[in-house]
């Protein structure tokens, strides 16, 4: 039977979430931005069912299904702020979007 | 069983390699290309890993649902005259065959998994979609509650973000 090192599973997701973070740190699109935190809620649903799996028991999984449930609601939110902000500035870069007010 | 590790290390190189270039593309289409590359690689891991339920949600859901959403946006966000040559363009070779090997990867893994002895089932052991629904309706059930109750505010909040609004600062200003 196939007995992965909780380690190694453990450092995926470390390492999907990293990438995740950069994508959000570097991109200044707001569709890479959102693109990069679904990669990070993915890697920490993963660290989740990698360490439901070490033990055997259902926990993680269902820690799993709340992170889906967050991830579907975020994305439709976010994606409708999208839509919204391309309407107001015609562009999608986060930058564009700098002040709280817009300027009179 | 050495064979099954094998699973779970190529399914992850798939996923960092697939993500990598989703967060490098400079085109938002070849990113959510390799994007559901890099979702589906991770449901391929929940089933070596022995969540079979888990990693059919992850297929449907993250790489089905989500990405449909992120496509309909792109493409929305896409229109002009310009469009049909942009069409053309993501329609090369090059754009889709990074992603299709990386899938086709995939692929032949799951079909041998599919296909293996039953000693290839997944995981040490499997916790499929009986258990995991019985921890959600017993001592989850709160849990239940309060993702019903987050879903419904983010149907209320994606439904106002998203109306077209008749002015939005009005005649006489803020």
């Amino acid at each position: 039977m196939a007995v992965i090192p909780l380690e190694h599973g453990l450092l995926l997701a470390a390492t999907l979430f990293a990438l995740g973070f950069a994508g959000l740190i570097v991109r200044r699109n707001i569709m890479y931005v959102l693109m990069s935190v679904e990669i990070m809620l993915n890697a920490a649903g993963l660290a989740f069912v990698v360490a439901g799996s070490r033990w055997g028991q259902p926990d993680g999984q269902i820690m799993f299904l709340v992170i889906l449930t967050m991830a579907a609601a975020e994305v439709a939110v976010g994606l409708a702020l999208v839509l919204r902000f391309h309407r107001q500035y015609q562009t999608l870069d986060v930058d564009a979007a700098d002040r709280l007010r817009e300027q009179a | 069983m050495p064979a099954m590790n094998l699973f779970f290390y190529l399914a992850a190189g798939v996923a960092v390699i697939s993500t990598l270039a989703a967060i490098t593309r400079l085109n938002a289409v070849h990113s959510l290309l390799y994007m559901v590359t890099s979702l589906l690689s991770v449901a391929l891991i929940f089933y070596v890993l022995g969540a079979v339920y888990i990693a059919a949600l992850q297929a449907i859901v993250y790489a089905g649902a989500i990405m449909v959403l992120f496509v309909f946006v792109i493409m929305m966000l896409n229109q002009g005259p310009q469009a049909a040559d942009t069409e053309r363009l993501w329609l090369s070779p090059r754009t889709w065959v990074g992603p299709s090997i990386l899938a086709g990867i995939l692929l032949a893994e799951m079909v041998v998994l599919l296909h293996g002895e039953p000693a290839w089932l997944p995981g040490d052991r499997v916790v499929g979609a009986k258990e995991v629904s019985v921890a959600l309706f017993g001592p989850y059930i709160l849990v239940i509650e309060l993702v019903s109750l987050l879903l419904l505010a983010g149907l209320i909040g994606a439904y106002h973000l998203g109306r077209r609004e008749p002015d939005v600062h009005g005649p006489e200003g803020r």
